[in-house]
């Protein structure tokens, strides 16, 4: 069982190569996708804010 | 359906709906996608395992590609009939280009290290894409630029489409040059010369990808709209209209309201 793991992360030799490409997508596509949404977060709350404010004034 | 979700109100209430719709599902397909790609497709007869970078690195492209050209459209549409929305959805999609760009090349780039030696060669269809990730930051650079929003916007749009010459190099580069990246073997006259076990998994992924790019756009225009709405709210003290220019239209202002008095 480990062994079929383990053969199956080495890739045939080239894990080296096959992993960090998966790690690189992972990470820029993620890494977006996180702060794509943290900023829509933070547009949304300031909004809010703002618009509180507002008919606080009135 | 463009024509109907061009108003930004309107677009507001549409996304807010769809959006959850096409991130979940984008989730799924990727997830899906990965299942296939590492673990159903068979190694290739002649790079091995390697060929399991082909799932990222090709539908990669494919949205490097498809992205600026949803960016220059948006542009063009921008440009002639000053739309408001098209600018803010061009300058959405562009940080997501860049990402999809660069997945592109630093997978390629490891898979070129397997099977050329080399991490990277100035050929013809690498340059042209390094090009298409400098036109993506340069776009992106442009239009932040500008302290006023929409001046930025506009020169953006301009260099959107100066830069579509670029795709038919990209896209023609393998066959008018002699280079060390392979062919066409999907999207190719003659249909597809791939075998379906390989197929299905870079089709997943491609329509995952699409999803991702699709809820992305919305998730960051749907910020922009906000920001502007936000910095409206600040300078005019109005609770609602989104942009200055529709609120004049609808309700003309004496002079003596204009700065809020």
């Amino acid at each position: 069982m480990t062994e079929a793991v383990g053969r199956y992360l080495a890739m045939g030799g080239y894990a080296a190569f096959v992993w960090p490409a998966y790690g690189v997508a992972l990470a820029v596509l993620g890494g977006l996708a996180w702060q794509s949404w943290r900023r829509y977060r933070a547009s949304s709350n300031m909004l809010k804010q703002l618009q509180q404010e507002f008919r606080a004034r009135r | 359906m463009i024509n109907r979700l061009a108003n930004p109100a309107r677009f507001m209430r549409f996304s807010a709906t769809a959006l959850p719709w096409c991130g979940w599902s984008a989730a799924g397909v990727i997830v899906v996608g990965l299942y296939f790609a590492l673990v159903v497709a068979p190694p290739d007869y002649q790079q091995g395992e390697t060929v399991r970078i082909m799932y990222i690195h090709v539908p990669a492209a494919w949205m490097a590609l498809s992205i600026y050209l949803f960016m220059a459209v948006a542009s063009a549409v921008a440009l002639v009939w000053r739309h408001p929305l098209a600018e803010i959805a061009a300058a959405a999609a562009a940080p997501i280009g860049a990402a999809f760009t660069f997945v592109c090349l630093a997978t390629g780039s490891l898979w070129g290290r397997a099977m050329w030696g080399a991490w990277w060669v100035w050929d013809a269809r690498l340059t042209s894409v390094l090009v298409l990730l400098f036109l993506y930051i340069g776009y992106i650079a442009l239009v932040n630029a500008f302290d006023e929003p929409g001046r930025g916007a506009r020169a953006g749009s301009v260099l959107a489409l100066i830069g579509v010459v670029n795709l038919p190099i990209v896209k023609f580069s393998v066959d008018w040059w002699n280079t060390l990246h392979q062919p066409a073997s999907v999207v190719r006259l003659g249909g597809p010369r791939i075998d379906v076990a390989m197929l299905i998994p870079l089709l997943v992924m491609a329509i995952g990808f699409s999803l991702m790019f699709v809820a992305l756009t919305m998730l960051r225009m749907r910020t922009a709209l906000n920001d502007r709405r936000a910095l409206a709210m600040r300078l005019n003290r109005v609770p609602e209209p989104v942009f200055p220019a529709e609120r004049e239209r609808l309700a003309p202002a004496p002079p003596a309201m204009r700065r809020g008095a």
